[in-house]
């Protein structure tokens, strides 16, 4: 478990690609720079998709892990 | 690349069957997402993805190798893969619309987006959706048919786009 304190939080389980990817970005819009964003997701493809999306936006991962089938990501806001 | 360094795509959509509309949509409103300068241009049979009332349907006579599953029932139905003879699918009358329906309830069972949200999010994330102006002559489509926030234009509007574009795909 992360002690990072997220501003928001974004449940895109049950999503399939390129959705999680998008609703991160939605949420993200709505974001300040230095919020924190916990993305919750159930797609296996999300963990290459999502560090290639903090490679591209440069929106940083701070922290993430994964089990249950669950992936949790942690994004610093640009 | 843009003169500001952004990452431009150009894509050209030129299919419109439901299977063949998804690798446009999905690029350019994740390339969008990835704050990507992206523009598609609608040409021939991709032409009616930009209607205002979409239609698009699979077409399993034409795709000998799509994979024929139910998106219903016990696991060992739903992975039982149906031996659809050509004569079947080519003369049975709604096979397509059959098809199509089974198609569209396995993206939903496995939480794929429908094309109508992925055009949605293209236009939110101003991705630049370009119909061809010829092929709206020559298959008589008219502006008020397609939805809101597109472009008209041709050959050389995409070109122009698409000149110093970083990825470009024709679809």
């Amino acid at each position: 478990m992360s002690d990072i304190t997220p501003t928001q939080e974004l449940d895109a389980r049950g999503l399939n690609c390129p959705l999680p990817v998008h609703r991160t970005k939605q949420a993200i819009k709505g974001l300040e720079s230095g919020d924190v964003l916990k993305v919750i997701a159930s797609d296996p493809g999300s963990v290459a998709d999502m560090a290639a999306f903090s490679r591209r936006t440069h929106h940083e991962i701070l922290d993430q892990s994964e089990g249950d089938g669950e992936f949790v990501f942690f994004f610093k806001v640009k | 690349m843009s003169d500001d360094g952004t990452k431009k795509v150009a894509l050209i959509a030129s299919q419109g069957t439901l299977d063949w509309a998804y690798p446009p949509f999905i690029l350019a409103s994740t390339a969008a997402a990835l704050d990507m300068e992206v523009a598609v241009f609608f040409t021939f049979y991709g032409l009616p993805l930009l209607c205002k009332d979409l239609k698009a349907k699979v077409s399993p006579h034409a795709n000998p190798a799509m994979p024929m599953k139910m998106p219903f029932g016990p696991k060992g139905f739903q992975d039982f893969q149906w031996p659809i003879p050509n004569a079947v699918s080519g003369v049975v009358p709604g096979f397509d619309t059959f098809a199509t329906s089974m198609m569209k309830k396995q993206f939903k069972n496995k939480g794929v987006a429908t094309i109508e949200e992925l055009r949605e999010a293209c236009v939110e994330l101003e991705v630049k959706l370009i119909a061809c102006q010829m092929t709206m002559d020559v298959f008589g489509f008219k502006r008020e048919d397609f939805i809101d926030g597109i472009d008209l234009g041709g050959a050389a509007t995409f070109l122009e786009f698409a000149a110093d574009s970083d990825v470009s795909l024709f679809i």
